[in-house]
């Protein structure tokens, strides 16, 4: 008699849950018309600050927030001062966000009374790569004291990210910051990307991000219209 | 590390393929790890083991099959294998490579059982 094992064939996504939640997340941001963008980044590259100021220029936008941390909710207390509709996803160990805990946060929220939502990630530039959150925009920020070579060191995330933002522009004489090799670097990992270069502190920079924004929930109008 | 919240999710699809075949013991799971899946080879099979001891795949083993970064060259008009996951260029004629058309699996695809 054989002994040798019998061989089920499956070919399932290891994260077909989250997946499947993602795209349904997806389906109702765009029916809703909300463009939900995410940000990623290492701990302190300044997420927070960079949001604070868009929130700022967006006044005249009806916009949501989401800020996630494995403790504390002093990001969501400091974005509260710009915008009422925040709230703190607390992970305890979970190092990222996931489908789930975005499809928490935004329950009781009528998603047809906003025209953005942010999603920011828990600051790791590894693990929330593998984890979509039905975002239609994922941003990785990138600060000028990290040094150039970041891109180079965490290519997965930036290769998964739609949009790079370089920040504390204000800091990078100071940081002996080399902007063009940091570019460089960047479009090596994702040829391509389209880069920002911002202070949220003197505003440097942001004027842009803030239009490419509006173009980006324009162009979602006009695909839900359709 | 996130290879633990990865390695549970896998347990929970495992045991629910096990259970729609009947039931059966799973002894080895198979899955693809793409080079771009932000999963670590050795950092999974450690999760794995310490997630699957509590479970009913407890001594199973955990067979991970690296996929490389396959990428479409416009330029070239075929498909490349990337060495480097720093340099998103083809290695033929050096144009930069945006369609990635392997490298991002995270999959499960067989098990064997008893």
């Amino acid at each position: 008699m054989s002994t040798s094992p019998r061989i089920i064939e499956v070919r399932e996504k290891i994260l077909k849950q989250n997946d499947v939640l993602a795209r349904s997340l997806r389906t109702s941001f765009q029916d809703a018309g909300v463009c939900v963008a995410s940000m990623v980044s290492s701990p302190g590259s300044g997420k927070t600050a960079f949001l604070e100021h868009l929130l700022s220029r967006f006044r005249k936008y009806r916009v949501g927030a989401l800020v996630g941390d494995l403790a504390t909710e002093n990001d969501a207390a400091r974005l509260k001062r710009a915008t009422p509709q925040v709230r703190q996803i607390t992970t305890g160990t979970i190092c990222h966000l996931d489908a789930q805990m975005v499809q928490k946060a935004v329950e009781g929220w009528d998603l047809q009374e906003l025209d953005y939502l942010f999603i920011e990630n828990v600051g790791n530039l590894v693990c929330p790569s593998s984890y979509d959150l039905g975002e239609s925009l994922r941003m990785v920020l990138l600060s000028v004291t990290e040094g150039e070579d970041k891109p180079l060191k965490y290519p997965t995330i930036f290769n998964t990210a739609d949009v790079a933002v370089i920040t504390k522009l204000d800091l990078a004489a100071a940081a002996e910051f080399d902007l063009v090799t940091a570019c460089r670097n960047i479009q090596s990992v994702r040829p391509g990307m389209t880069i920002f270069e911002v202070s949220a502190k003197t505003g440097q920079g942001m004027n842009d991000v803030a239009e490419f924004l509006q173009g980006r929930r324009a162009e979602l109008n006009v695909v839900a219209l359709k | 590390m996130h290879e633990l919240s990865i390695a549970l999710s896998m347990i929970d699809e495992v045991l629910e393929q096990a259970k729609k075949h009947g039931g059966v013991q799973v002894t080895a799971v198979h899955v693809r790890v793409g080079a771009f899946s932000g999963v670590h080879k050795d950092a999974l099979e450690f999760s794995y083991a310490a997630a699957s001891e509590d479970s009913p795949l407890r001594g199973s083993r955990l067979v991970i099959e690296e996929v490389p970064i396959v990428v479409y060259c416009w330029k070239c008009r075929a498909e490349r294998t990337l060495e480097s996951l720093q340099q998103l260029r083809c290695p033929q004629c050096n144009a930069p490579v945006h369609d990635i058309r392997e490298g991002r699996e995270l999959e499960i695809t067989a098990l064997e059982v008893a």
